[in-house]
């Protein structure tokens, strides 16, 4: 990574900050694109191709290729050290790789783009490990992941308006937290501050939702609620969820939607779930060993 | 989704409003004090009344207050985003030798050596004044110089080490470098700053003999003043938005930077205001206490700062003002009585508070406060 071209790169999306403060902001139906907006016209929200991470000689990532598509819901699965989280931070812009590239749309370069930056750009992230502000309220936490202005001269002197309030409201109400607004997040339940993160990327409004494990340390009434939820994403975001627990990948992916494999940093195989789970290669990798 | 009535969760009103009623009543309350009834009891009090205040609690007071100071910009960095400085008393320093070059300027001709330069660089042989001296004859010059050599140093530092997201204990372990680094170099008499004696023997300030009583009251006022304004200020800062952002990266830096907002901006803006405040203080302090020297950049000093915001109560704002009076007022009293054993108090005091009263002495209250939400169910923000 080059400081020049992340410069460049800032230059971009502050260019297309300054220049897209219209109220709508959807998607972009045959108009002009701003230089930063992301293109989907080719229908594809993520592009990963021949990604390589390596660390002290061990890779992480070996030639991974990766594409989902706008409002796809992707499952991706693998045994621990295959990659996953590793994929999650080169996409986030937490470590850069050594080799390849990562588009966002057909014209975001995310490797040339600070963390805060992609995620204006519209990808948002759920951690491994449930990350809320432990000593602000529920709806403090909510409060902050909203669309807004990001800089401290706004934050200095912003005030909530009723569509906002609104807003949290129905996010709330969305990842069952309204009874609990008042509580301080650090005394919330393990399932529960998943919710508020996940609550949290909801605020944001993101193309694309990267989810870490979402349903780890939860009861399974609340894995259901909580692949009901993702499962009324699916179509307006593009979800990529990595995940253990097959239950769950088989609620989200409903016999249909496609699953991929990742092994020793890259892709073993794709397809449905019933269609991994017979694939010989998995079936090595999963019990061979 | 069905439609949902906004929910009116957070007190906005009162959050418009800053404090509460007695939050009011007792700022009001507090600059009464300082504005009046020390000013009475001091000055038209006779001296044998038991009620007369000296002019030495005068003194021990405003010096505290100045401290109390120091414990909010601490508490502002520290309490709400985390970051442990143990180096403001440089930034505290810095703010007291611009004051003190204004001061001994002052002085004029009065030195022992009847010179236009200050004693020091006679004594050093010095014939002409470093160009670090060339506005020091004015007061509005020092005064601004106060508010940026705390503030342009702080930047430059804070920007480095945020940008390279030096966090924690390495952090911490650079400001105190830093500070012992500017003691080494103000300890120098080719420095210009007048060595390890520093400024000292001020005669004047605005012309006016700063040894008079209403001199020295006035002073007095201004920093209780001064105080009672940065808590407001802290208070407003940490009501915002940008306050509670402070808090998040505090409570989870990575999720505020995956949530869009770049803490550096964030950070370096407190560290800068914080630093400020403290340079400051360090004006006030300088003229009341009487003397400037580099040993108020030893770590040591920096460190204490540190305690005062711990004991009160991190992450409350009045906490550390009542930690600083707290400890300081201790301080005093032990150092008279048993000066061997102050330093054994003070780290007894500082394992027992975290040990026994994490959340200092506020959280004595807090706690007390907690079983009643408990009880009651009801949840509401002081």
């Amino acid at each position: 990574m080059t400081p020049d071209l992340q410069e460049a790169g800032t230059a971009l999306l502050e260019r297309h900050h300054q220049s897209d403060r219209t109220p709508a902001g959807g998607a972009s139906f045959g108009r002009l694109m701003h230089a930063g907006t992301p293109d989907f016209a080719h229908g594809v929200a993520l592009y990963l191709d021949e990604i390589s991470v390596s660390f002290d000689g061990f890779k992480a990532l070996n030639n991974l290729s990766l594409a989902i598509d706008v409002g796809e819901l992707r499952c991706i699965i693998g045994p621990n050290g295959a990659g996953k989280t590793t994929m999650m931070d080169v996409i986030t812009g937490k470590t850069r790789p050594d080799a390849g590239h990562a588009h966002f749309g057909s014209n975001i370069d995310l490797l040339r783009l600070r963390e805060p930056q992609i995620v204006r750009a519209g990808i948002c992230r759920k951690f491994q490990k449930p990350t809320v502000y432990e000593e602000l309220s529920v709806f403090e936490n909510l409060e902050l992941a909203l669309v807004n202005d990001r800089g401290v001269r706004a934050a200095l002197f912003a005030r909530l308006s009723g569509a906002q309030r609104e807003r949290i409201a129905e996010i709330l109400q969305l990842v069952h937290l309204l009874p609990e607004s008042h509580r301080i997040a650090g005394l919330l339940s393990h399932g529960q501050k998943q919710w508020l993160e996940i609550g949290m990327l909801l605020a944001q409004e993101p193309t694309l939702l990267l989810l870490d494990e979402p349903v780890a340390g939860m009861t399974d009434e609340e894995t259901e609620r909580t692949a009901e939820l993702f499962l009324t994403l699916v179509g307006k975001h593009s979800l990529v969820v990595v995940e253990h627990d097959m239950k769950f990948v088989d609620m989200l992916t409903q016999g249909h939607r496609k699953v991929t494999v990742l092994h020793e940093g890259s892709v073993l195989a794709e397809g449905t779930l019933a269609e991994v789970q017979s694939n010989t290669q998995v079936i090595d990798v999963y019990l061979g060993r | 989704m069905t439609p949902v009535a906004p929910v009116q969760l957070l007190p906005e009103s009162k959050r418009g409003l800053l404090l509460g009623a007695r939050g009011w009543s007792v700022v009001v309350g507090a600059l009464l004090v300082v504005a009046v009834l020390v000013p009475l009891l001091n000055l038209v009090v006779p001296a044998g009344n038991p009620l007369h205040v000296g002019d030495y609690g005068v003194a021990l007071v405003a010096k505290i207050m100045c401290y109390a100071m120091c414990a909010l910009a601490m508490d502002l960095i520290w309490g709400y985003t985390g970051i442990l400085s143990l180096g403001h008393g440089l930034y505290f320093a810095l703010g007291g030798y611009a004051m003190g070059m204004y001061l001994m300027r002052q002085i004029g001709h009065d030195g022992n050596y009847r010179s236009d330069l200050p004693d020091f660089m006679v004594f050093l042989d010095w014939k002409t004044m470093p160009w670090t001296w060339a506005g020091s004859a004015s007061f509005v010059f020092q005064m601004l110089l106060v508010v940026a050599a705390p503030a342009v140093l702080s930047g430059v530092f804070g920007w480095f080490a945020f940008r390279s997201r030096i966090k924690g204990v390495y952090f911490s372990i650079i400001t105190q470098a830093l500070t012992f680094a500017g003691m080494l170099l103000f300890f120098r008499n080719e420095t210009g700053f007048g060595g390890n004696n520093g400024f000292t023997d001020f005669k004047r300030i605005l012309g006016v003999s700063i040894a008079l009583p209403s001199t020295r009251m006035l002073l007095f006022v201004l920093t209780g003043f001064t105080l009672v304004a940065f808590y407001l200020l802290a208070r407003a800062i940490v009501n915002s938005k940008y306050g509670r952002v402070l808090q998040a990266i505090r409570d989870a830096e990575s999720r505020v930077m995956f949530t869009g907002y770049d803490p550096l901006k964030y950070k370096l803006s407190i560290w800068v205001l914080s630093a400020v405040m403290c340079g400051i203080a360090g004006a006030l302090y300088v003229p009341q206490v009487g003397i400037i020297n580099p040993s108020e950049m030893s770590p040591a000093a920096s460190i204490e700062m540190a305690i005062w915001a711990a004991v009160g109560g991190r992450g409350t704002l009045v906490g550390p003002i009542i930690g600083a009076f707290f400890v300081n007022g201790a301080k005093s009293w032990f150092t008279q009585a048993f000066p061997e054993f102050w330093l054994y108090f003070l780290g007894a005091l500082f394992i027992a508070v975290t040990l026994f009263l994490p959340r200092g002495i506020m959280g004595i209250r807090e706690r007390l406060k907690r079983t009643d939400v408990e009880k009651t169910g009801v949840e509401g923000k002081a």
